[in-house]
Formats: C-alpha cells, sequence, structure tokens
C-alpha cells in the first residue's frame, strides 16, 4: 500500500468534492429555473423549458462535456479563467467542467422539482392565488417550497449521480480522482486491483453519506397533510 | 342614494361557462348588493361552486361580463391579483398552506400582498385568530388541526385581508358533523356584523338564520331567487320543491 503515498489521492478527491459541490449549485439553481419555466402558463416558456430538458437530458455527458471544451473554448472562444494565468489550462477546462455538469444536472433537478410541484394539491396554488398573491409569489411563496421539500429524497440520488459523473470531467483532462485512478494504473500496473478498490472506496465514502444526510433531511422537512 | 352606494358589490351579467361540452353555467345574471349574504343552493352539479369560482376567477369564463365592486375582473396578471386581495374566498377543503403554520398563513398575504409590516400583521393576525376561537393554535401546522379548526383559520387567512366580500365554497362539507356548527358560527357572526357574503353550502339551517337571500340552482341555471322565508315555505319551481323534499325529508 506505500506506492499510495507516490499520489496525491486526497487532492484529487478535494477537485471531485469541489467538482461536485460547484455544479450541484449551478444545477440547482438552473434546475428550479427551468422547471419554473414548464410550470409557467406561457406556451413559449414552456416549450422552450422542455425542449432544452429533452436536448440535454438525452445527450450523453461526455458529449456535453467535452462540448464545452471544443464548443464553447475552443471554436467560441469563451473562456472561464484569466489567461494571464499561469494556470490558465487547468482553471478554465475545471470552470468548463462545472459549467457542463451543471448544465446537464440541472435538467434531472428540474424534472425532480417538476414532479414535486405535481404533487403538491392544486388547492394551495388555488389559495395562494385567491388571496392575492402574483404568479411568481404563488410558485416562490406556496408551490416551490412543499415542491422541494417532497422532492428532498430524489433530489439526493441526482446528487450522488452527479458526484459520479464527475469524473467525466477527466474527458477535459481535469485532475479529479479517475483521472488520478488512470495514471496509478498506468503507473503500477501490478496493482491494479488494489488501485481500483481504494478509488471506488473513495467514492463510497463521498456519496454514502450524502444519502444518509438527505435521508433524514428528506424526513425532517417533509409537508404533512 | 349616491352612486358609490348603488353600486353591487357583486354584478354577473349573461355569464357563460362550458366544461368541454358541459354547459354547467347558462346565462347567469346576479347582483349582490353591498352588505348581502346570499346563500346559493342546489343539487350537486347544478354549477353553484363553479359559480362562486368565476367571482375571483379561479375559473376563466366563457362569455358574458363580472363586475367586483363595479370593476370588471380583469385578465390574468397584477390587476386581477388586485382583485382577489380584496375578494376573501374559503375552500371546501381548507387549503391552508400546509408548509406553514396557523399564525403564519394568516399573515402571508397582508405582507407580501399589501406590504404591512410584519409585526402589525402578526398582531392583527393573532386578534383575528382569536375572533375565530384558536388563538392557541397558532404557532401550530395545518395537519397538527382539527377539520373545524384548519376552516376556521382558513376564514381567518381570508378576513386578514380585510375583503369587501367573502366567497365560501361549501365550507362545512368535508367537515365531520360535529365540527360543522362551530365553522358555521363564526360565519354567522360574519353575517350580523354586515359583511357581503356569498355562500355555496348544503347547511340549510345556516340559509334559514343567516342568509338575506337564497339562489336555488339547477343544471346552470338560476332557477328561484327568493328570500329564506319565501324559499323554504313556499318554493315556486317544481325542482326547488323536488329539491328541499328529498334533503329536509330526513
Amino acid at each position: 500500500m506505500d506506492f499510495l503515498g507516490r499520489y496525491d489521492l486526497l487532492g484529487a478527491f478535494w477537485v471531485t468534492v469541489q467538482l461536485t459541490v460547484l455544479s450541484a449549485c449551478g444545477a440547482v439553481v438552473l434546475g428550479i429555473v427551468l422547471a419554473a419555466m414548464r410550470v409557467s402558463p406561457v406556451p413559449l416558456m414552456r416549450a422552450c423549458g422542455a425542449a432544452y430538458v429533452n436536448v440535454v437530458r438525452n445527450t450523453p455527458l461526455t458529449l456535453v462535456i467535452i462540448g464545452t471544451s471544443l464548443g464553447l473554448y475552443q471554436t467560441l472562444g469563451l473562456t472561464l479563467a484569466s489567461d494571464t494565468s499561469t494556470e490558465f489550462i487547468d482553471t478554465n477546462n475545471f470552470r468548463l467542467a462545472v459549467l457542463g455538469l451543471a448544465l446537464y444536472t440541472g435538467t434531472f433537478v428540474c424534472e425532480a422539482i417538476r414532479s414535486g410541484v405535481n404533487a403538491v394539491p392544486i388547492g394551495q396554488a388555488e389559495a395562494a392565488r385567491a388571496v392575492g398573491l402574483r404568479f411568481g409569489q404563488v410558485l416562490r411563496i406556496v408551490v416551490l417550497p412543499q415542491a422541494i421539500r417532497s422532492v428532498v429524497a430524489p433530489l439526493a440520488s441526482v446528487l450522488i449521480a452527479l458526484t459520479k459523473n464527475t469524473t467525466i470531467a477527466s474527458a477535459i483532462g481535469v485532475a479529479e480522482a479517475s483521472l488520478l485512478m488512470k495514471e496509478m494504473l498506468e503507473n503500477e500496473g501490478d496493482k491494479g486491483i488494489l488501485v481500483f478498490t481504494v478509488v471506488a472506496i473513495g467514492f463510497v465514502v463521498l456519496t454514502l453519506p450524502v444519502g444518509v444526510a438527505l435521508g433524514w433531511l428528506a424526513r425532517r422537512v417533509g409537508v404533512k397533510r | 342614494m349616491p352612486a358609490a352606494e348603488a353600486t353591487p358589490m357583486i354584478r354577473m351579467v349573461g355569464v357563460d361557462k362550458f366544461f368541454g361540452r358541459l354547459h354547467v353555467l347558462r346565462n347567469i345574471d346576479l347582483v349582490v348588493p353591498r352588505g348581502q349574504v346570499v346563500v346559493v343552493l342546489g343539487p350537486s352539479g347544478s354549477g353553484k361552486s363553479t359559480l362562486c369560482r368565476t367571482i375571483n376567477r379561479l375559473e376563466p369564463i366563457d362569455s358574458g361580463t363580472i363586475e367586483v365592486d363595479g370593476h370588471p375582473l380583469p385578465a390574468e396578471g397584477r390587476a386581477l391579483a388586485r382583485v382577489r386581495a380584496d375578494v376573501g374566498m374559503v375552500f371546501q377543503s381548507f387549503n391552508l398552506f400546509a408548509h406553514k403554520t396557523v399564525l403564519d398563513n394568516v399573515v402571508l398575504a397582508p405582507v407580501k400582498v399589501r406590504g404591512t409590516a410584519p409585526a402589525q400583521a402578526r398582531a392583527a393576525g393573532m386578534e383575528l385568530l382569536a375572533r375565530v376561537g384558536i388563538v392557541d393554535q397558532a404557532g401550530k401546522y395545518p395537519a397538527q388541526l382539527s377539520g373545524g379548526q384548519q376552516q376556521r383559520a382558513a376564514i381567518a387567512r381570508a378576513l386578514a385581508m380585510r375583503p369587501k366580500v367573502m366567497l365560501f365554497d361549501e365550507p362545512t362539507s368535508a367537515l365531520d358533523p360535529e365540527m360543522v356548527t362551530e365553522v358555521l358560527d363564526v360565519m354567522t357572526t360574519l353575517a350580523g356584523e354586515g359583511m357581503t357574503m356569498l355562500v355555496v353550502t348544503h347547511e340549510m339551517g345556516f340559509a334559514r338564520r343567516a342568509a338575506d337571500r337564497v339562489v336555488f340552482m339547477a343544471d346552470g341555471d338560476i332557477v328561484e331567487d327568493a328570500t329564506p322565508e319565501d324559499f323554504f315555505t313556499a318554493p315556486r319551481s317544481a325542482r326547488a320543491r323536488d329539491f328541499l323534499g328529498k334533503i329536509l325529508s330526513h
């Protein structure tokens, strides 16, 4: 096991954690906006929301991530880091990966929230409209808080999937856990199973508490009817 | 009489409403003057709930006009929200906001719609909860209350907006029998205080006791429009006689 000391395993997993947390934040914001579009009374908004979700959700994540690098950066020239920085390539790729993961995961967050919105009884929105709240307020104050509470458990699954999906950032060279695993496998050919097991355990250590914590939270904030 | 006083609180002219091919409201004309308590009776499926829900446009109508306090109902948007703020509504299924405490239910709209200061809204909210007799439940969530308590909280929530008119859509139909009285008592008090009310109900006792006027509907039409005394003792139409015969016989 002492060969592990030659590699920055914790550092690689730290990148994984950063990728996960940052893109989760982006995905939740995007997911709420998309869900609001998909339940809005404006047909154009609904159509745009549905089109985005259906296109992005059905595109393999590898394509989305490589698309951010090839399409947004190399073709369209979008840079997300200061290009005078010595770490420009690394920082830019990391941020492109966060963007890609958020754009992709946002569609799953949207669909989870939308199912939660549909689970809120219609009378809740009617009562909210009847007291004079405007559409945005009805959604923000009454419907979404109840919808999100009821989808904490499904959102935990989305977050766990996202954690594992961050490994795809290695496709554009982000130095997260799976890229290090690949490097270790190349250098330590005889210890393949061991390397593999260590990295797998690392992911379980990250995701298991997320599931337990959010399961507890789901019971805690669940709306009683 | 000055023009302002002559303006009816609710005016419906030639209102038609379809659910698909079902004609649920047929050319309805109804005027509710300020301060009047109107009870709408009728067999289920007669369109009485739909009628109630068209007045704050929870159900849009297909033709005709509806005016609240002299102003035609606007289409969706901010203007409609402003009208709804002045029209209190109480639902059959209470519809208290399930994720908020009873007091927060009452305080929500005054703060978010009227811009009342939260402290002031809370004080007013506690007063209203005391008025409907559930001040000790202020910190609980709706699911922790009995049906009767929930409905009284819903009435307090509507009253918190100081509405010009109150709509009640079968407020006691989802209640256990022993809880009907506590809700009707609150409504009777409200009627006695001069609130303009339109009440869809099956409670004949309430209609006799508290109503100024009974409107009887059948098949989307207003069949009779009379005082409670006249309606219950001498219904003119066969439909009304049949209806009263069925519900008063047991």
